[in-house]
């Protein structure tokens, strides 16, 4: 018997639920499959409605687990094996090699000159990173990781006789007593090269919005200017497409909850960029719930912005300018239009990361791969593993989990 | 107060050409016997055992870690027992070093400024322990008793999440019954995957599971009349039938709901003109008891007419108001006394779009439900945008495929009688033309207007007042401002769920009250444990009072964002640990200085501005620069500029603040007579979109910074030479040139005057 919890995913609202069971006085676990803590927020630029960094809110979580001897996490860590059953089960977590040596290094220099570079998953594939590399300036862990991949011969001769790397790292298992689990896989953005009519990623200077973001972000590939990313140049006309795969049986049959919110967000980032940019957005319909609706009035307020309710239907490129062309519908005034931008964002999907992947856990998947039961179990879904959510509710979600969780462990 | 502490220096982590044994060799000759272990390691992380067995054999209570910012590696140096300071040597000192002209530090060497400042952080890190004490929390005696208030949806599943975590709770209901407005409906939304059909509520069950939970009392027909006290020992009087009656609980879960926007607003709308047009709650409760005949029914979710209604005559009313040019009233004479509080009503309009979420599903649910009653029934939706989010689509998606309901999008252009039917007429729609409906029914959204826009529903018995502060920044909803953190109140210990908070779906309401349940249990551990709840979790400082200096100013008890502090009838401060957030608010206002926390204190912050060397000569050694940095924001925005090798004037010195709130005028002062050229606050933005942890604390520290530039009018120096400035935390990339620009102003204006006196 255990009255420890795991949390899987160490996003939002991972980290929400187990700061708030920690705080309760219960023993928490998380694991996280990438080297850093944070999860998609930590690649957001900035949060609806009030324009304000993640990493704010991301640094408070990160204190808290800081200040709180419960909370033990792992970073590149998988559960790879479960047994025993409800208050009482062993987890089997396989964690892979960082490289570096245990406490903080500040690699910063040394990373700058190694030769070899691979594309950043991070950035989206918008920008290069090192083998020796932080995703982000407020990563948590704030230790680098190595990808010996990305070493150059050159780059692995030089790293050889660091006193704090250590090639030869194995990968290790570890096993965890925990009476209860929360799963917060979260989500990942939907694959761009399903959307065969919208480009399949092939259109130059159309992006998509997780990509806008990273475009936005200080931290980001460009440093924070919204630029076309074919030819570097300023946008002067920017398309937002809603719905690129959302609502749509084809590809995601649910509404993504988010992305209206964020191109309304993002043609903010770009009106502050470019004031005089003009921006249309085309989308189904505008769904922008409960306080949010002052947000489309202050973006409706602009005279720059243009909404056309209609499905974009095409998206191609023009090779002479490097415009993508847009095909759509008017819904409205029943208009077939074809119209060129600069600058094209896909507002895809958020689509569950159990989505064609599956977790050695006794949890079922929806037909779209959002969990559905295991409660019985002692297992609990929360976030976007469970529905598509904002940052707020992914928040109240894993709040609420953590409770479920502290009333399956309690008096264990 | 720390009495013997071991400086440690980390080498691996500080560079610069600093000679490392120098600056330790410095530490022991300054500060002898208070430093009596004093060591330089190659690789600090290696030598924990060490530093343990220093603290055994030398009896240290405290040690100084020179090396990595205090955001790393804390993991590292924690000594049960004993105070770990954390001297930031690598980013704020060596990589944000540069010349004073700019340029990089040359190889070799570290040149003259670096090490001079490296050397006043390092005595001040020796100060700041010298000047702290391990805190000893408040506890108080947690009841464990949650006080439910409002026992609706969102209340009952509040109750049974509460219970079912073996905590008591009394719910509060204000009606003769348990259930509120789901008690109206004929079936809820889907709760549930696959989240295609309508599903039973389940209300009577619940209430039955509620009345029958032995944890769980229950008292109907009954208000609060007074929530005194604190978290973990609140007193709630309860208005009941039979009188008042008092109920001691540790915290409170806020689900008092939300009444109908007044009927006034949808008039425009044919709403109280034109029979057949009734809202969605009303036809609600009609379908429930059997009352609803129509077969043709439209839905209006276009609410255009009803807005542009409202504003036009908010414009009239504006003009009038204007034309009138009221007397000027003027100020009561004599002695101000704190006027009645009187309940500003925040319902409005805009309650009514707000409420878009909750009236397309419910559009859904009811057009269904008429569709189900009556064979061949005509259901038309007509919306501006049908806001049905997330796994809710499906739910819409069903509708769509339903025979009997129409759904396009419309601009509803008027709601007219058309002999014995209503004619609801339509433009830009998704059919190509406009065209007119003709229904026996029109029903209109409801609006959700929180119960806190129209009363202070837990009537806080604080110095502060009966309400929550905020609430017209969120028109009346007792809302978080926090994206991140969606349960914080301005008023410790009380967790608001459900449509109070935001205008939700069930399922959601559902899910919020749990998260709620929690926050609510957590914060009666807390005060158990006394120990801070967010953002400062698990702090065991507290603000302490010397009352003997008091003079009953009122600053503390006006000031706190968080109304922690009453007052008795002289205006002497009472503090209310419990529902403290450790921001420091309270002895920033202080003039007497009299509150202090253990390990943060005026005189501590107060030695470390005096310990650094500030040289008389501004021409040849340069000026001396105080920056005030928020240790939320910006301050770990300072750390990122220096990681990504941006860096700033060698002549600032930071000093983290727990907030700018906790700045007190002093600090300035003996920055100005210590010779400090400048004091740069450095803190979050505020206004309406406030990003301060404390939500007020940066926004007081600017209103204070005025009455600090009249004193330095007054002295002789000129105010400009405090300057606060807003930063996030993200803009790393910035706060270097803040920074910089501010020292080029200072070395234009010359050198305080009080330099060298």
């Amino acid at each position: 018997m255990s009255n420890s919890i795991l949390v899987v995913g160490g996003g939002f609202s991972g980290l929400t639920a187990a700061i708030e069971a920690a705080e309760l006085g219960y023993d928490v676990y998380i694991v996280e499959k990438t080297p850093f803590l944070g999860g998609r927020v930590a690649q957001l630029n900035k949060y609806f409605p009030k324009l304000c960094p993640p990493s704010c809110g991301l640094e408070i979580q990160f204190q808290r687990i800081r200040k709180n001897p419960r909370i033990k996490f792992f970073t590149q860590a998988e559960v790879v094996g479960l047994t025993g059953q409800k208050g009482d089960y062993t987890v089997k977590v396989r964690i892979s090699p960082r490289y570096t040596a245990p406490q903080n290094v500040d690699f910063g220099l040394l990373a700058s000159t190694l030769e070899g570079e691979v594309c950043s998953e991070f950035e989206f594939g918008l920008g290069k990173r090192k083998a020796l590399y932080r995703s982000m300036p407020f990563a948590f862990p704030g230790r680098y990781v190595l990808d010996p991949a990305a070493l150059s011969k050159t780059d692995a001769v030089r790293l050889a006789g660091n006193q704090f790397i250590n090639l030869n790292e194995q990968p290790r298992t570890i096993e965890l007593g925990v009476g209860a689990i929360v799963v917060a896989t979260g989500w990942k953005p939907y694959d761009v090269t399903n959307l065969t009519n919208l480009g399949a990623g092939s259109v130059k200077n159309c992006i998509t919005n997780m990509q806008m973001e990273r475009l936005a972000s200080p931290c980001g590939p460009t440093g924070g200017h919204i630029v076309r990313p074919a030819d570097g140049r300023a946008p002067k006309r920017v398309a937002f497409v809603q719905c690129a795969g959302s609502r749509d049986q084809n590809h995601l049959n649910f509404c993504s909850y988010i992305c209206c919110m964020a191109s309304l967000k993002q043609s903010l980032y770009v009106a502050e960029q470019y004031p005089d940019a003009e921006i249309t957005i085309f989308y189904i319909d505008l769904r922008t719930p409960g306080r949010y609706m002052n947000v489309l009035e202050k973006v409706k307020a602009s005279p720059n912005v243009r909404f056309i309710k209609g499905k974009v239907a095409d998206v191609q490129d023009d090779p002479a300018t490097g415009n993508p062309v847009l095909t759509v519908e008017d819904a409205v005034r029943g208009e077939k239009l074809t119209l060129a931008y600069d600058l094209v964002v896909l507002a895809t999907g958020m689509q569950p990361t159990l989505s064609g992947e599956t977790l050695p856990l006794p949890v079922s998947v929806d037909e779209d791969g959002f969990i559905c039961g295991g409660e019985e179990a002692g297992i609990f879904a929360a976030g976007c593993a469970r529905m598509p959510l904002d940052v707020m509710r992914s928040a109240q979600s894993g709040t609420a989990a953590a409770l479920k969780a502290v009333q399956t462990v309690k008096g264990r | 107060m720390a009495t013997k502490i071991g400086v440690y220096f980390d080498q691996q982590n500080i560079g610069g050409g600093l000679d490392v044994q120098a600056l330790a060799d410095g530490v022991s000759k300054k500060w002898g016997d208070f430093a009596p272990v004093v060591k330089v390691y190659p690789v600090l992380a290696n030598a924990e055992a060490d530093i343990q067995a220093d603290i055994e054999a030398q009896g240290l209570d405290g040690v100084l870690v020179c090396g990595c910012s205090p955001r790393y590696d804390w993991n590292l140096y924690q000594f049960p027992g004993i105070q770990v300071e954390r001297v930031n040597l690598r980013e704020q000192c060596v990589l944000a070093y540069k010349n004073p002209d700019g340029s990089a530090a040359p190889a070799g060497a570290a040149p003259e400024l670096l090490v001079a400042m490296a050397q006043d952080y390092v005595n001040m890190g020796v100060v700041k322990l010298q000047k702290s004490t391990l805190p000893e929390g408040a506890a108080v005696e947690g009841v464990k008793r949650v006080l439910v208030l409002g026992g609706g949806w969102t209340g009952l599943h509040a109750a049974l999440e509460v219970a079912k975590t073996g905590y008591e709770v009394v719910i509060v209901e204000k009606s003769a019954t348990m259930g509120g407005h789901v008690q109206n409906i004929p079936t809820a939304t889907p709760l549930s995957a696959p989240w295609t059909e309508p599903q039973e509520s389940g209300l009577e069950a619940k209430i039955a599971q509620v009345k029958s939970n032995k944890l769980i009392t229950i008292y109907t027909s009954s208000t609060i009349a007074r929530l005194e006290g604190q978290p973990g020992e609140f007193t709630a009087t309860i208005a009941t039938a039979k009188g008042e009656e008092q109920v001691q609980v540790g915290a409170v879960v806020l689900s008092t709901g939300w009444t109908p926007l007044a009927g006034k607003y949808l008039e425009p709308m044919g709403y109280g003109k034109l029979p057949g047009v009734v809202t969605a709650g009303e036809f609600g409760k009609m379908l429930r008891e059997g009352k609803m005949d129509a077969k043709r029914v439209a839905f209006v979710l276009d609410t255009t007419l009803a807005e542009e209604a409202a504003k036009a005559q908010a414009a009239a009313a504006a003009e009038a108001a204007a034309e009138e040019k009221p007397e000027a009233a003027a100020p009561a004479e004599g002695e101000a006394e704190t006027p009645a509080f009187v309940k500003q009503d925040l319902e409005s309009i805009k309650h009514l779009g707000y409420s878009n979420s909750v009236s397309g599903v419910a559009a859904l649910r009811l057009a269904n439900a008429v569709c189900d009653k009556f064979d061949g029934a005509q259901v038309f939706i007509l919306y501006k945008d049908m806001v049905v989010q997330g796994l809710l689509e499906r739910y819409y998606k069903h509708a769509q495929n339903r025979l009997g309901i129409m759904m396009t999008k419309a601009d509803v252009t008027d709601i007219a009688r058309s002999g014995d039917a209503l004619k609801v007429s339509c433009a830009n729609t998704l059919l190509g033309m406009d065209f007119d409906v003709e229904v026996d029914m029109v029903v209109l959204p409801t609006g959700i207007v929180p119960t806190t826009a129209k009363d202070a529903v837990v009537q806080f018995a604080y110095r502060q007042g009966p309400d929550f502060p905020d609430l017209d920044l969120f028109d009346g909803f007792t809302d978080s401002n926090y994206i991140c953190f969606p349960y914080e109140t301005r008023r410790t210990g009380v967790y608001a769920a459900g449509c109070v908070r935001q205008p939700m779906t069930m399922d959601a309401c559902a899910e919020d009250a749990a998260g709620a349940a929690l926050k609510a249990i957590q914060c009666i551990e807390a005060a158990t444990r006394g120990v801070a709840v967010h953002p400062r979790s698990g702090d065991l400082s507290y603000p302490i009072f010397n009352f003997v200096r008091c003079t009953q100013c009122k600053r503390c008890t006006e000031e706190c964002p968080f109304g922690a502090l009453d007052d008795d009838e002289k205006g002497t401060p009472k503090p209310n640990p419990a529902r403290c957030r450790r921001c420091g608010t309270c002895f920033g206002a202080c003039p007497e200085r009299v509150i202090s926390f253990a390990n943060y204190n005026i005189d501590q912050i107060g030695s470390m501005i005096r310990e650094v060397v500030v040289p008389k000569d501004f021409q040849t050694e340069g000026p001396r620069i105080l920056i005030l940095a928020c240790e939320n924001d910006a301050y770990p925005a300072l750390d990122m500029a220096a990681m990504r090798r941006k860096s700033w004037s060698p002549y600032a010195r930071v000093i983290p603040v727990r907030c700018l709130g906790s700045v007190n005028a002093i600090w300035v002062s003996d920055a100005m007579s210590k010779g400090f050229d400048g004091v740069m606050l450095l803190g979050c933005k505020y206004g309406d979109d406030y990003q301060c942890h404390f939500v007020k604390g940066s926004e007081i520290c600017n209103r204070r910074k005025e009455n600090i530039a009249e004193t330095l009018n007054r002295l002789g120096v000129q105010p400009e030479r405090v300057e606060q400035l807003e930063v996030a935390i993200d803009e790393y990339d910035k706060v270097p040139d803040m920074i910089d620009g501010f020292v080029a102003r200072i070395v234009d204006m010359g050198p305080n005057p009080f330099k060298g006196m």
